[in-house]
C-alpha cells in the first residue's frame, strides 16, 4: 500500500499540473472566443506557450540533471532556422497541416543533432565550466548565423509562413509536458536525478552516467528546437540577435524562479515572466526597474523560511497531510 | 524584518492584482480610458494641449521603439522627435479640428515585443501607426498592419521589407541607395581612390549600405583596400580595426554606421593619430553631440551625406533644434528628425484627404493621400511613391570647428 | 612586425581591464561561492560616479576617482547585505538569479537617471600618444597596463600576506572550519565585496578613459567577458583571473587582426572551449578530487 502510494504521488502531481494547464487553456480559449480578450492579451498567448516549452525543457537539464546550461537559446535558434528554412522551401509544395508539424520535427531533430555534437565535448565538464562552455557555443552559433548567407545574416530571415496559432502551440505544450513528465518519472528519469544527487554513487550503482547526461541534454535541445520553430512561425522575421545569452539567462530565470525540478513551477513562472513585462507597460519609464525589483523580491521571498511555510500550507500535499494528521489524532483520541 | 516582508508581500499582491486586471478582464472598449503611458509620464508636452481634446476628436498615433536596452537611444530619439511635433501641432490648434495623441511603447528592438506593443496600441485605439524604430521589429509589425489595413509610416525602418505592404511608408532612406550614392559621390568629387570600410556586421542597416557601397565602388573605380567589421558584442574597442586601416594605406574610411559607434571610432582614431578622411551616411547625424564637447576636435573634417543636420542654418531646423534642446536637454539626431517628420507627414496626409478617424474609409483615404502629398520636412522635401519609398535628396556636409558646413567641391 | 607589437599592446591593455574585473568576479566566487552577474554594472556605476563628480560638482580627477571608489564600495556592500545575504543558505543558482535581478535594476536605474544616450567620459589623465617610427602606441593604454599590473601585484601580496587576506583564503577553503577558527565569515564576505567593487570602480575609470563613452548598459559586455576570463583562468583562482583576462584581451585582438573581424567573437569562444576541453578546470584552476 505504502509503495503504491509513493508511486501514485508523482503521478497525481503530474495530473494536477496537466489539469491546471488544461483549465487555463479552456478559460483563455473561452475568453478569446467570446471576445473578452484584448488583442494585447491574445498576442501574448503563443509566446507564453513557447516559453513554457523552453522552460520545461531547460528544467530537464538544470533541474533534473543538475547542470547549469546557458546555451538554451542557441538550440532554440538552430531549431528555428532549420524549421523556418524548411517551411520556406515547402511553402508551395505541402499544405500547412502537413508542413508545420514536419517543420517542427525538422527543427527539433536538427537542434537535437546539435545537442549531440555540442554535448560530446561539453558534457565532459561540470558546474560553472559547463555553464560557460554552453554560453560560448550559444554565442558561436549566433555569430555564425549572422555571417551566413542563407540565414539572411544580420538582416534576418524573412518569408516564413505565420502558421503558429494558440491551439497548435498549446498542443505542443501538452506533448512536451507529457513526454518530459513521463521521462522524469521513468527509470531513465530516476537515473538522471540520481546523477544529479550524487554522480559517483550513481556511477557505482551501475548507471551509465555519460549516456543519461547526454539523453537529458539532447531531449532538452530537441524541445528547445521545437519551441524555436513555433517562435519562427509566429513572427514574420527571424533575427539571430534575439538568441543571445540574455535570452538563455531569461529562460534560466524562469526555471529557477519556478523551482528547479518542478515542472508545475516552470509552467507557472513561464507565464509570470512572459506576462510581467507586458503587464508593467502602464508604468512606462519605470517598467524595467519594477521588473527587476519584482524579480529580486520574488527570489528573496522564495528563500525566506516564512514564505516557504506559507507556501507549504497552501500546497495540496501538505493539506492532505494536515487532514490525515488530524484524522489520525482524532482516531487516537477515540482509542 | 517582519515589516520588510509584509511590504514585499503587499507589493507582490498589488502587482498580481494589477497584472490580472490589465491582462485578464480589461475589455477593449475600456482600455483607452486607462492611464496612457506617454501622455501621463511626460506632463509638459500635453498639459497645454489636452484641453481641446476633451470636446474635439482625437487622432491616436502609436509609435514603437526601444526605450530600454542596448538600443534605447534610437527609440527615445524617435519618441521625443514625434512628441515635439505632436505638441506643436496641438498648440497650433490641431488639424481639421482634430488633436493628435501620441502613444509610444517599448520593444527593446525585439520583434516579438514589438508585435505585443502593436497589439497593445491597437487595444488603446491606435488609428495611425509609426511602425517600429528598428528594421527587424518593423518588419514583424508590418505583418500586423497588413491585417488591420491602417496607415503605417515608419520613421527609421530602413530595410526593404519595412514597407512591403500597400499601407506602409517610410521617412528614412532605404539602405542600398545610400551605399550607391556615397560611392558615386566619392568618385565624382575625387575625394579618394583608396577606401576602407568599418561596418557593424550584426546590424542590417550597416550591412545593407556596406554591401552596396563595396559593389558600387568597384564600378566607379574606387579601390576598397580594407573591410573591417565589428559586432554588437564588440562595439567599443576599435584599436585593431584602426591599426589595420592605418597599415592598409586607405585615404578615406567609409562609416555606414550610427553616431555612437562613430564617436568611439573617431576618438580612438584621434588618439592613434590616424589621418584618413572619415565619411558617413545619415546614421552619423548627431555625431558632434554624441562625441561631447571634450572630444569635438576628433570630428574635424568628417564628411557625411545627410538629409538632416542638427546644426543646419535653415529656420525650421534651427527652431526644432532649439525647442528639442529646451525640452529634452539633448541635441536631436537623425532618429529624432525622422520621428518629427513622420508626424508632420501624417498631418499632411490628413489635410490632403480630409478624412475623419471615424470614417469607414479613413484608412483608404489616408493611404491614397500619401502619394499625393509633398512634405517639406527637417530631413528634406519628400514625396512618396505607391511602393512606400520616399523621394528626397541628401546633401554632403563637412564638419569644421565643431559645426556642419556644406561641402564645396574643389 | 610593428603591426603585431601595436596589436599586442592594445590587446594587453584591453586584457588588463578584463583582468581587473575578472579579479572581482573570482574573489567573490571563491569566498561567497556565487557568480555575481551584477559585477559588470558596478563598473558602469563607478564610471558614472566620475562623470557626475567631475562635470557637475567640478571635482579634480584624483578626488573624483576616490569618490567613485567609495561609491562603488558602498554600493557593493549594500547589494550584498540586501540582496545576497538572505540567500546565503540557498542554492547557488538562486543567488545567481538575484544577481541578474540586481544587474537589471542597476541598468534601469542608470537609464532613468542618465538617459539612454552615452555620456562622454572626462579625461581624468592625459598622456600623449607615443610614436616610435612606424609604431604608434596610445599613452593611456600604457598607463592602464602599468596601473593594473601594479594593482594586481598589490592584490596578490595582500591576499598572501595580510591577516584579512589569510582570512579570505581560509573562508574560501572551508567556510565552516574558518568560522570555528574564529574568523567572522560575514565580515570576510563583506570585505571581499568591498574590494571587488573597488576594483570594478578602478576598471570603470580605465574603461571610460580608454573608450571614451559610458551608457547605462556599458557594464554588461565587459562583465560577461570578465566572467569568461575568470572561468578561462580557473574560477576562484586569482592568478588565473589575471592570466585569463589578459589572454582573452590578446586573443581577441589578434583574432580580429589576423583572422576575421566578423568572426572574432566566435573565435574567442572557440579558443575558450578548446582550452577547457584540455584543462576542464581552467588554466590555473584547482582539480578537486571528488569524493562520495
Amino acid at each position: 500500500m505504502e509503495r503504491i502510494k509513493k508511486k501514485m504521488k508523482p503521478l497525481a502531481g503530474n495530473l494536477i499540473t496537466l489539469a491546471i494547464v488544461c483549465v487555463l487553456f479552456a478559460v483563455v480559449f473561452i475568453l478569446v472566443e467570446t471576445g473578452h480578450a484584448t488583442r494585447h492579451m491574445r498576442a501574448m498567448l503563443v509566446p507564453i506557450c513557447i516559453n513554457i516549452i523552453l522552460a520545461v525543457s531547460l528544467n530537464l537539464t538544470v533541474g533534473f540533471l543538475g547542470e547549469l546550461t546557458l546555451g538554451h537559446a542557441g538550440f532554440m535558434s538552430v531549431g528555428a532556422y532549420a524549421g523556418c528554412l524548411f517551411s520556406i522551401a515547402m511553402k508551395d509544395i505541402l499544405p500547412m497541416a502537413a508542413r508545420f508539424p514536419l517543420a517542427m520535427l525538422v527543427g527539433g531533430l536538427v537542434a537535437a543533432l546539435f545537442g549531440v555534437l555540442i554535448g560530446i565535448p561539453v558534457l565532459r565538464l561540470h558546474g560553472d565550466y559547463l555553464a560557460i562552455v554552453t554560453l560560448a557555443f550559444g554565442e558561436i552559433i549566433r555569430s555564425v548565423i549572422i555571417n551566413l548567407e542563407f540565414t539572411g545574416g544580420a538582416a534576418g530571415l524573412k518569408g516564413t509562413p505565420q502558421d503558429s496559432t494558440f491551439a497548435i502551440a498549446f498542443a505542443v505544450v501538452l506533448i512536451t509536458l507529457l513526454v518530459i513528465m513521463n521521462l522524469v518519472n521513468s527509470r531513465h528519469g530516476r537515473a538522471i536525478t540520481a546523477i544529479r544527487d550524487n554522480r559517483i554513487a550513481a556511477e557505482a550503482s551501475g548507471i551509465n552516467v555519460t549516456y543519461f547526461r547526454m539523453l537529458a541534454f539532447v531531449i532538452a535541445a530537441f524541445f528547445a528546437g521545437v519551441a524555436g520553430v513555433l517562435y519562427g512561425h509566429n513572427l514574420s522575421i527571424l533575427s539571430a540577435s534575439t538568441f543571445d545569452y540574455n535570452k538563455s539567462i531569461e529562460l534560466l530565470v524562469i526555471v529557477v524562479l519556478g523551482g528547479m525540478g518542478s515542472i508545475r513551477g516552470s509552467v507557472i513562472s513561464a507565464i509570470i515572466i512572459t506576462v510581467l513585462p507586458e503587464a508593467l507597460r502602464e508604468l512606462a519609464d519605470f517598467r524595467m526597474l519594477i521588473y527587476a525589483l519584482v524579480l529580486i523580491v520574488m527570489m528573496l521571498l522564495n528563500a525566506s523560511p516564512r514564505f516557504a511555510a506559507l507556501k507549504g500550507k497552501l500546497h495540496y500535499g501538505a493539506l492532505v497531510d494536515a487532514i490525515r494528521n488530524k484524522a489520525n489524532k482524532e482516531g487516537k483520541a477515540h482509542e | 524584518m517582519k515589516k520588510i516582508f509584509a511590504l514585499a508581500l503587499a507589493l507582490m499582491m498589488v502587482l498580481a492584482a494589477f497584472a490580472g486586471c490589465t491582462n485578464g478582464t480589461t475589455e477593449p472598449t475600456e482600455a483607452p480610458t486607462g492611464t496612457e503611458a506617454p501622455a501621463t509620464t511626460d506632463p509638459t508636452p500635453d498639459s497645454g494641449a489636452s484641453e481641446p481634446s476633451a470636446e474635439g476628436e482625437k487622432l491616436v498615433i502609436g509609435g514603437i521603439g526601444p526605450l530600454t536596452g542596448d538600443y534605447a537611444t534610437y527609440g527615445v530619439s524617435v519618441k521625443q522627435g514625434a512628441e515635439m511635433a505632436v505638441k506643436e501641432i496641438n498648440e497650433a490648434g490641431g488639424v481639421n479640428g482634430l488633436t493628435f495623441e501620441l502613444l509610444f511603447e517599448d520593444d527593446q528592438a525585439d520583434a516579438e515585443m514589438a508585435v505585443n506593443a502593436y497589439n497593445k496600441l491597437m487595444d488603446n485605439g491606435m488609428q495611425v501607426s509609426l511602425g517600429a524604430t528598428t528594421s527587424g521589429a518593423c518588419i514583424a509589425v508590418t505583418e500586423e498592419v497588413q491585417k488591420d489595413g491602417i496607415l503605417m509610416i515608419t520613421p527609421s525602418g530602413s530595410q526593404k521589407e519595412c514597407v512591403q505592404y500597400d499601407t506602409c511608408f517610410r521617412i528614412c532612406f532605404t539602405d542600398p541607395d545610400q551605399g550607391n550614392y556615397a560611392a558615386q559621390f566619392i568618385a565624382d568629387n575625387k575625394i579618394a581612390t583608396k577606401v576602407a570600410v568599418i561596418y557593424d556586421k550584426s546590424n542590417d542597416y550597416s550591412n545593407g549600405i556596406k554591401d552596396n557601397f563595396v559593389a558600387k565602388a568597384a564600378e566607379v573605380g574606387l579601390e576598397v583596400v580594407s573591410e573591417q567589421a565589428f559586432t554588437d558584442q564588440s562595439r567599443t574597442d576599435f584599436s585593431v580595426q584602426l591599426q589595420a586601416i592605418a597599415s592598409s594605406g586607405a585615404e578615406l574610411v567609409f562609416l555606414p554606421i550610427y553616431a555612437q559607434e562613430a564617436a568611439y571610432i573617431l576618438t580612438q582614431a584621434q588618439s592613434a593619430n590616424i589621418s584618413a578622411i572619415f565619411f558617413g551616411c545619415d546614421g552619423l547625424d548627431g555625431v558632434i553631440e554624441k562625441i561631447g564637447a571634450d572630444n569635438v576636435s576628433a570630428t574635424e573634417g568628417v564628411m557625411l551625406l545627410t538629409p538632416f543636420a542638427a546644426d543646419a542654418q535653415d529656420e525650421q531646423t534651427v527652431a526644432f533644434t532649439a525647442a528639442y534642446k529646451a525640452a529634452y536637454n539633448a541635441t536631436p539626431d537623425q532618429f529624432a528628425a525622422d520621428g518629427y517628420d513622420a508626424i508632420y507627414t501624417i498631418k499632411a496626409a490628413l489635410e490632403q484627404s480630409g478624412a475623419k478617424p471615424g470614417d469607414a474609409d479613413f484608412n483608404e483615404k489616408m493611404v491614397a493621400a500619401m502619394t499625393a502629398i509633398t512634405v517639406d520636412g527637417l530631413t528634406g522635401t519628400m514625396t512618396w511613391s505607391a511602393d512606400g519609398e520616399p523621394t528626397k535628396s541628401a546633401t554632403a556636409v563637412v564638419i569644421k570647428d565643431g559645426a556642419y558646413v556644406a561641402y564645396a567641391a574643389e | 612586425m610593428m603591426d603585431l607589437i601595436a596589436n599586442l599592446i592594445s590587446g594587453l591593455s584591453l586584457g588588463s581591464i578584463y583582468a581587473l574585473i575578472a579579479l572581482g568576479y573570482t574573489m567573490v566566487y571563491g569566498i561567497a561561492k556565487m557568480l555575481n552577474f551584477a559585477h559588470g554594472d558596478i563598473i558602469m556605476v563607478g564610471a558614472f560616479a566620475v562623470i557626475t563628480t567631475v562635470s557637475m560638482l567640478g571635482f579634480p580627477p584624483a578626488l573624483a576617482i576616490a569618490a567613485s571608489v567609495v561609491c562603488c564600495v558602498v554600493l557593493g556592500v549594500c547589494v550584498e547585505r540586501i540582496a545576497y545575504k538572505p540567500l546565503r543558505k540557498s542554492p547557488p543558482l538562486a543567488v545567481l538569479i538575484t544577481a541578474i535581478g540586481v544587474s537589471y535594476f542597476l541598468q534601469s536605474l542608470a537609464l532613468l537617471i542618465f538617459g539612454s544616450t552615452q555620456h562622454s567620459f572626462p579625461k581624468v589623465f592625459s598622456v600623449p600618444t607615443l610614436a616610435l617610427g612606424a609604431l604608434t602606441i596610445r599613452g593611456d593604454m600604457l598607463v592602464t597596463l602599468a596601473v593594473t599590473t601594479a594593482i594586481m601585484v598589490g592584490m596578490s601580496l595582500f591576499i598572501a600576506k595580510s591577516r584579512t587576506g589569510k582570512a579570505m583564503r581560509a573562508v574560501s577553503e572551508d567556510r565552516d572550519a574558518a568560522e570555528l577558527m574564529g574568523i567572522s565569515v560575514n565580515r570576510t564576505i563583506t570585505i571581499t565585496f568591498a574590494i571587488g567593487s573597488a576594483l570594478a570602480a578602478v576598471a570603470g575609470v580605465f574603461y571610460g578613459t580608454t573608450y571614451g563613452f559610458i551608457g547605462p548598459y556599458t557594464g554588461s559586455m565587459p562583465g560577461i567577458k570578465a566572467f569568461v576570463a575568470a572561468v578561462f583562468g580557473g574560477i576562484g583562482s586569482m592568478p588565473g583571473a589575471m592570466l585569463g583576462g589578459i589572454l582573452l584581451g590578446v586573443i581577441e585582438n589578434l583574432a580580429k587582426r589576423y583572422i576575421s573581424t566578423e568572426l572574432s567573437d566566435a573565435i574567442v569562444f572557440a579558443v575558450l572551449i578548446i582550452v577547457l576541453m584540455v584543462k576542464p578546470t581552467g588554466l590555473l584552476g584547482k582539480r578537486v578530487t571528488e569524493k562520495v
